[in-house]
């Protein structure tokens, strides 16, 4: 990938005034153009990569940088920090409730992973002693249920659903009484895929949500998003409110710089990575990995170490 | 109601705001074509290229701008997408659709088979994603709909031999067209890419009568790693064609702009919605437009 060498770039941009002796704020604002265009390579958005070159470019401008032998490293140092920082602190936890049954919400555009992060929540949420219920919240996707009824029979949690004939509202409500009654702590409700500028399907989940007041409503972001990230958590948190955010298919190569846009906008945590199809792939979040990973600069920590 | 939201008032008020075409303006017009997810590489040199056009033309009016810009990003398409329809003539042909998770396969496949249908071809449709939950179950419903023959085996099986018994139904069955569903794969998965190199091996030796077509499938809202999904799938299997998915949101999909220009692949077809019907054919100069939010 073109960008896989931002660290080595900015080195190289850096180093060799190093001999001149002082680093000109001319030779931050080359180094900055660097790290932004590794970001908008790795597709973080355009207005968020601005805010964030500013504020390195301030940072570094203000410290002790171009005084520094190893401008390179300073300024590689001072941009993981700051992503870091953007990308927010290890919050992977899930809010219960005080009277259960918890519930939480799985909402997020078409594909990007809902159904299958359900089941991998199911399964985690299992591990921990607890006793969760999957809910078969959408009614439109050709064979949306049965696959939730496979994948939790894949984890051994019980699926609720009232077949594709009931409106999801509908749906939500029972399953909540059917929680109730049958001692399921968590309920896991998923919804079908929909579009952020779908005004019938974002009233449908808003609907949903003041029928059974969900404790957590997690948007599922596909990590390989690209600019268009940020339009769609802002309408999703806009409209419904979202408390948090799974970031999904990070197996893959993609730089994900999603992650940083869909954090930059709704200021909610990222609380989950998902690392693949099978039900045990998912993870904690790393901000400090994404981090790296958004920069191209898996190496990072050892190169400022060696500093 | 959808609203869509494109980059033509941003330009239009950008070329109002400038009195001449200097630096800056040009500097706004990038910003544009990255945020419709060109990528900084195509971006930089449709930008090059446009203030060449500029100099040599010596272009002095904003309001230009916006014409030359959209000629440039439909030419880079049509060198390669223009008038490029679904091959499946003659008969009988194989599709196959393959693409990373999620990106609408499944999908496209029904409507394809919808498309196909109407033209008064015999369809029929192979499971070949053996993996994910109801994946089959899924294309079922599908061919239901359409009104076309499923082939399926139980979840779990080799896809390469759902794809045999595909291949002897279309043959038994005498269809025109067989149009073969994977399971999504990403591409940086040696193993999994491995097995459309089965599938290819089967097809060309049960069906190499047969026209082929190899479709990879793309969402238009993915940003930049879409073009290394395009380049790593045409490795793997010959890519004869994109279909670019849910260009019914307010992403653009613009990054096929960059992949038209690195990897020449044609882009055939696309996808604007959940419903049988919500399939187009590809269209340079509509597209183009589509991205500067003119419909
Ligand atoms: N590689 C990989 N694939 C994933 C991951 N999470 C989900 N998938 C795959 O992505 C595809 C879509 O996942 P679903 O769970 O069906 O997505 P969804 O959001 O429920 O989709 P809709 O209900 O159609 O909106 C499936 O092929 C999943 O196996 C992940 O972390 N890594
Ligand atoms: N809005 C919109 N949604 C689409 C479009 N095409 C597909 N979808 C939706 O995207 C989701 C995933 O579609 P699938 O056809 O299951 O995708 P796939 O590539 O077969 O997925 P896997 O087999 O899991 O890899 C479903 O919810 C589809 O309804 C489109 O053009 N527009
Ligand atoms: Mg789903
Ligand atoms: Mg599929």
């Amino acid at each position: 990938m073109v960008f896989e060498g931002l660290a080595e770039k900015l080195q190289n941009t850096l180093s060799k005034l190093k001999g001149k002796g002082k680093v000109s704020e001319k030779d931050v604002a080359e180094a900055m153009r660097e790290v932004k265009l590794a970001l908008l390579e790795a597709d973080v958005n355009f207005k968020v990569v601005k805010d964030f070159i500013n504020k390195v470019k301030e940072r570094a401008v203000g410290s002790d940088v171009l005084e520094s032998l190893t401008p390179g490293q300073q300024i590689i140092k001072i941009v993981n920090e700051e992503l870091t920082a953007l990308m927010g602190t290890t919050q992977s936890k899930l809010t219960f409730a005080s009277k259960p049954p918890t519930i939480i919400m799985m909402v997020g555009l078409q594909g990007a992973g809902k159904t299958t992060t359900s089941g991998k929540l199911a399964k985690m949420l299992k591990k921990q002693g607890k006793r969760p219920l999957l809910v078969a919240g959408d009614i439109y996707r050709p064979a949306a249920i049965k696959q939730l009824q496979v994948v939790g029979g894949q984890v051994d949690v019980p699926v609720f659903t009232l077949g594709d004939q009931t409106s999801p509202v509908e749906i939500a409500k029972a399953a909540l009484e059917h929680a109730n009654k049958n001692g399921n702590d968590v309920m896991l409700v998923d919804t079908a895929g929909r579009l952020h500028i779908d005004e019938a399907l974002m009233e449908e989940l808003q609907n949903i949500k003041s029928a059974i007041k969900p404790h957590e409503i997690l948007l599922v972001v596909d990590s390989m998003t690209g600019q268009d990230a940020v339009n769609v958590a802002q309408h999703f948190n806009d409209q419904l409110g979202v408390d948090g955010v799974i970031l999904t298919k990070l197996d893959g190569d993609t730089r994900g710089g999603a992650a940083l846009s869909v954090r930059a906008v709704t200021n909610k945590p990222i609380k989950f990575a998902a690392l693949g199809e099978k039900l045990d792939d998912l993870e904690p979040f790393h901000p400090d990995r994404m981090a790296s990973r958004i920069l191209g600069m898996g190496d990072v920590l050892s190169l400022i170490e060696k500093a | 109601s959808k609203t869509k939201q494109g980059i033509t008032g941003k330009i239009e008020n950008l070329v109002k705001s400038y009195q001449k075409i200097d630096e800056e303006l040009f500097e706004e017009l990038e910003e544009i074509l990255i945020t419709a997810d060109l990528g900084v590489d195509t971006t930089m040199e449709v930008i090059d290229d446009l203030r060449d056009r500029i100099k040599k033309e010596k272009i002095t009016d904003p309001n230009m701008i916006k014409e030359l810009l959209k000629d440039k990003l439909a030419s880079i398409l049509d060198e390669f997408s223009e008038g490029e329809i679904l091959n499946v003539e003659p008969s009988p042909a194989i599709l196959l659709v393959v693409g990373v998770n999620g990106v609408g396969k499944t999908t496209s496949i029904g409507k394809i088979a919808h498309k196909l249908k109407k033209q008064g071809k015999k369809v029929v449709l192979a499971a070949g994603d053996t993996f994910r939950a109801a994946a089959a179950d899924q294309l079922q419903i599908w061919g239901d709909r359409v009104g076309v023959d499923v082939i399926q085996h139980q979840e779990g099986s080799d896809p390469a031999a759902v794809i045999f018994d595909g291949i002897q139904a279309a043959k038994a069955r005498k269809a025109d067209v067989l149009i073969c569903d994977t399971a999504g794969r990403l591409h940086n998965k040696k193993n999994l890419m491995n097995e459309l190199g089965k599938i290819d091996k089967i097809v060309e030796r049960e069906y190499s009568e047969a026209t082929r077509e190899v479709l990879l499938v793309l969402d238009a809202t993915t940003g930049q790693n879409a073009i290394q999904q395009a380049k790593v799938f045409k490795e793997v299997t010959d890519i004869t064609g994109l279909v670019l998915t849910k260009l019914d949101g307010t992403a653009k999909g613009g990054v096929v702009i960059a992949i038209s220009r690195e990897l020449q692949i044609p882009v055939k077809l696309i996808g604007v919605g959940e419903k049988m019907e919500d399939l187009q054919e590809f269209n340079s100069q509509a597209f183009v437009a589509a991205l500067f939010g003119e419909e």
